[in-house]
């Protein structure tokens, strides 16, 4: 492995060779694990999320059988197999244990990685003509980053496991468990922080200043605009968290009463400071998937994106009221009625520049030249379900619903169809329209549409019902119910079935058509496709953009 | 015209900056949130009265406070209200006695919460005295009866999300204040 030496020097002489030799790449440990390069850190990013997206998705699995019928399943015997026998109560802990690991990990690991730093990484860099983004090595550490803080999580369950939940309320996560394990699981959120700052800081950098000569703010692609807006999301809830889960730390292990009463501090200030950082955060899984949707439409329509300011700006708008809303998640805390009555109206304005998105999306493609090829049907089938999870989340808002509703299925199956089945129908969708621009091979037809149709129908069978679970009362983040919601949990069961068999297909498809996949064309999608990473070839050189692009 | 290296160090910096700033204003939070409640009776944070004196009874103004009282698990004291329930003229002092008794064979000192229900009543309650203001030590086995001396604001009557309530409950809970000094 004389790739392991590789030194600056080594760095210098490819630099040297770059101008006659353009898409000259660093040997193989070099170039992945020491990369600076924004096209192979997406990659590797894209990665990660798979993997991450894989032991999630067998989380909700896990979790989905031991909720298949009545009555504690499989918990015992998985404890056993994690920690040897133990007792009921700490299979029942195990149970909290899944649920957090599966928020964590699709938050964190999955959905973030792939939309920003996966698609933003690959693409926010050619879509504004820049050869790399501002500053690449931040880029390689914002990535490397991810792989400790996922190892300390996935490593937590071996020391008692944190079963907090992925909000980690106080006092729950304070003197309520005890043990390293919460100490990782906080320490990985810091982590993971750290690296989407770093991403966030760069994003910024890269889209204000090395736009190419003539792509003003206002003509770049929908898809920068969202990452810009996500960017600076994350730059301002972020270190909220960072600030909140540090309190969490210092009253965990070194007597301080931040969120005490005993102490003279108070529980539910670590509930707002949690979701000062939490509502923001659900808008950054989902503003990226936004732009990516917005592209898709306008291609497969063969138009321009209806209302291409109005997007943009609907987008800066749901980043800044994402900010002033952040108790409708705390409406039975004790709030008094005002502050429910200004939460609840906040709250409901979101839904008019989320409407002025789904309403310019159905524009775009009225009176256009449809095709249904695989990334338009993601993108309408994220159209559809975000909207049903839009209109629930419409229900939630109010106040005096949600004292009902709070914690009940109703408010999963809200927030999976607006995630679950919003951003990653979006993630799908970006990744089987870039598939050829990314690997140079085009992904199979036929296996895409199936992938849909499937994947589609198994999360509906699994999420619907869960509407009527939480109408009936059945609250979240249990292992057990009463027999008389057996058949709603059995269908949901069945769907996730559905689902993972969906997600075999699209495994076929991506191996299939990496090794015999035929070769993508530069834009396969024909006029449509105006964005620049159509005009570089599939795939694009190591390094793009030599000369700038010219935009008028 | 700068070059694209110093700009995006400026741009970088400034960001930089703002994740600072919101740091910041993240732990500065704590005493900010500390603040609003004392203010606002947020959450059923009661007031404390700046004299000793008591506005005086609201004719036929009458509610009931209800009174709680808990310790945290595990420490060794009894602590209860003598009386659950007292009928209190809104305006008017009034006293009500708690009881707490340290079972256990160490002197231990404890300090008290407190908290209204409902919040919104929270600004109305005023205490002029209270053995919650300091910490409290028993003695192995020692018993204490412990006054709390406070007034209903008569200005519940003019708050239109408050003055329709006719019950109060006032909860204490004490915890355990440890000798090392950092449980305050």
């Amino acid at each position: 492995m004389t790739d392991t030496t590789a030194t600056a020097a080594h760095f210098q002489a490819h630099d040297d060779h770059a101008h006659h030799d353009a898409d000259h790449k660093p040997g193989f440990f070099a170039r992945w694990f020491m990369s600076t390069n924004h096209k192979d850190i997406g990659t590797l990013y894209l990665i990660f999320a798979i993997v991450a997206g894989i032991i999630g998705g067998g989380i909700s699995g896990l979790m989905r059988a031991e909720l298949a019928a009545p009555g504690i399943q499989y918990l015992p015997t998985w404890l056993a197999m994690l920690h040897g026998p133990g007792t009921f109560d700490e299979a029942l802990h195990l149970w909290n244990v899944l649920v957090t690991a599966h928020g964590l990990i699709m938050v964190f690991f999955m959905v973030m990685p792939a939309m920003i730093g996966g698609f933003g990484n690959w693409f926010v860099p050619i879509m504004i003509g820049a050869p790399d983004m501002a500053f690449p090595r931040m880029n390689n550490v914002s990535f490397w980053l991810l792989i400790p803080a996922f190892t300390l999580l996935l490593a937590s369950p071996f020391f008692g496991g944190a079963g907090t939940g992925w909000t980690v309320y106080a006092p729950l996560s304070t003197y309520g468990e005890p043990g390293p394990s919460v100490d990782m699981g906080i320490l990985s959120l810091h982590i993971a922080g750290a690296s989407s700052i770093l991403g966030a800081i760069n994003f910024i950098t890269t889209i204000f200043n090395m736009r190419a000569p003539g792509m003003t703010l206002h003509k770049m692609p929908l898809f920068v605009w969202s990452v810009l807006v996500t960017a600076f999301l994350l730059l301002l809830a972020l270190p909220v968290l960072a600030a909140a889960i540090t309190m969490l730390l210092t009253d965990r292990n070194f007597g301080t009463t931040f969120y005490d009463p005993a102490g003279g501090g108070d529980p539910i200030l670590y509930q707002h400071l949690f979701w000062f950082f939490g509502h923001p955060e659900v808008y950054i899984m989902i503003l990226p998937g936004f732009g990516i949707v917005s592209h898709i439409i306008a291609t497969f329509s063969r138009k321009p994106v209806f209302g291409y300011l109005g997007m943009a700006y609907a987008m800066v708008a749901i980043g800044v009221v994402g900010f002033i809303v952040w108790a409708h998640h705390m409406f039975t805390t004790g709030l008094d009625v005002n502050t429910k009555m200004y939460f609840t109206a906040a709250t409901m304005v979101i839904a008019v520049p989320t409407g002025i998105k789904i309403f310019s999306w159905i524009a775009t493609m009225w009176g256009g030249s449809l095709t249904f090829k695989t990334p338009m049907v993601w993108a309408l089938g994220f159209i559809f379900m975000f909207t049903v999870g839009g209109v629930t989340g419409v229900v939630l808002a109010n106040g005096g619903v949600d004292n009902y509703m709070h914690d009940t299925y109703y408010v999963v199956a809200h927030f999976h169809y607006v995630l679950s089945l919003g951003a990653v129908f979006a993630l799908f969708a970006g990744f089987y329209y870039w598939f050829g621009k990314m690997w140079g091979k085009q992904y199979n037809e036929f296996l895409g549409h199936l992938h849909f149709w499937v994947f589609f129908i198994g999360v509906n069978l699994l999420f619907f019902p869960m509407h009527f679970l939480g109408l009936d009362g059945m609250p979240r983040r249990y292992p057990d119910y009463p027999d008389a919601f057996t058949q709603y949990n059995h269908l949901a069961t069945l769907g996730y079935k559905v689902m993972a068999a969906g997600m075999v297909v699209f495994f076929v498809n991506v191996i299939w058509s990496l090794i015999a996949g035929k070769k993508a064309e530069d834009n396969p999608w024909g006029e449509g496709a105006t964005t620049l990473e159509w005009t570089l070839s599939s795939p694009p050189p190591f390094h793009q953009f030599e000369t700038l692009p010219k935009i008028d | 015209m700068a070059t694209l290296a110093e700009r995006n160090r400026r741009v970088g910096l400034m960001a930089t900056a703002i994740v600072g700033a919101m740091i910041g204003l993240g732990f500065a939070s704590v005493p900010l949130y500390r603040m609003f409640c004392q203010v606002t009776g947020f959450n059923g944070t009661t007031q404390k009265a700046e004299g000793a004196k008591a506005p005086g009874a609201v004719v036929g103004k009458i509610v009931n406070v209800r009174f709680d009282g808990n310790v945290k698990p595990g420490m060794a004291w009894s602590f209860a209200p003598e009386e659950h329930v007292q009928r209190v003229a809104i305006g008017a002092r009034d006293m009500a006695f708690y009881n707490a008794t340290n079972n256990s064979d160490k002197p231990v000192t404890g300090s008290a919460t407190f908290n209204v229900s409902p919040s919104q009543a929270g600004q109305y309650f005023t205490k002029i005295e209270c053995f919650c203001f300091k910490e409290q030590t028993l003695k192995p086995g020692e018993s204490v009866r412990m006054p709390v001396v406070f007034y209903v604001d008569p200005r519940i009557l003019d708050d239109p999300d408050a003055r329709d309530i006719n019950e109060i409950t006032l909860s204490y809970t004490f915890f355990p204040v440890d000798s090392a000094g950092n449980g305050g």
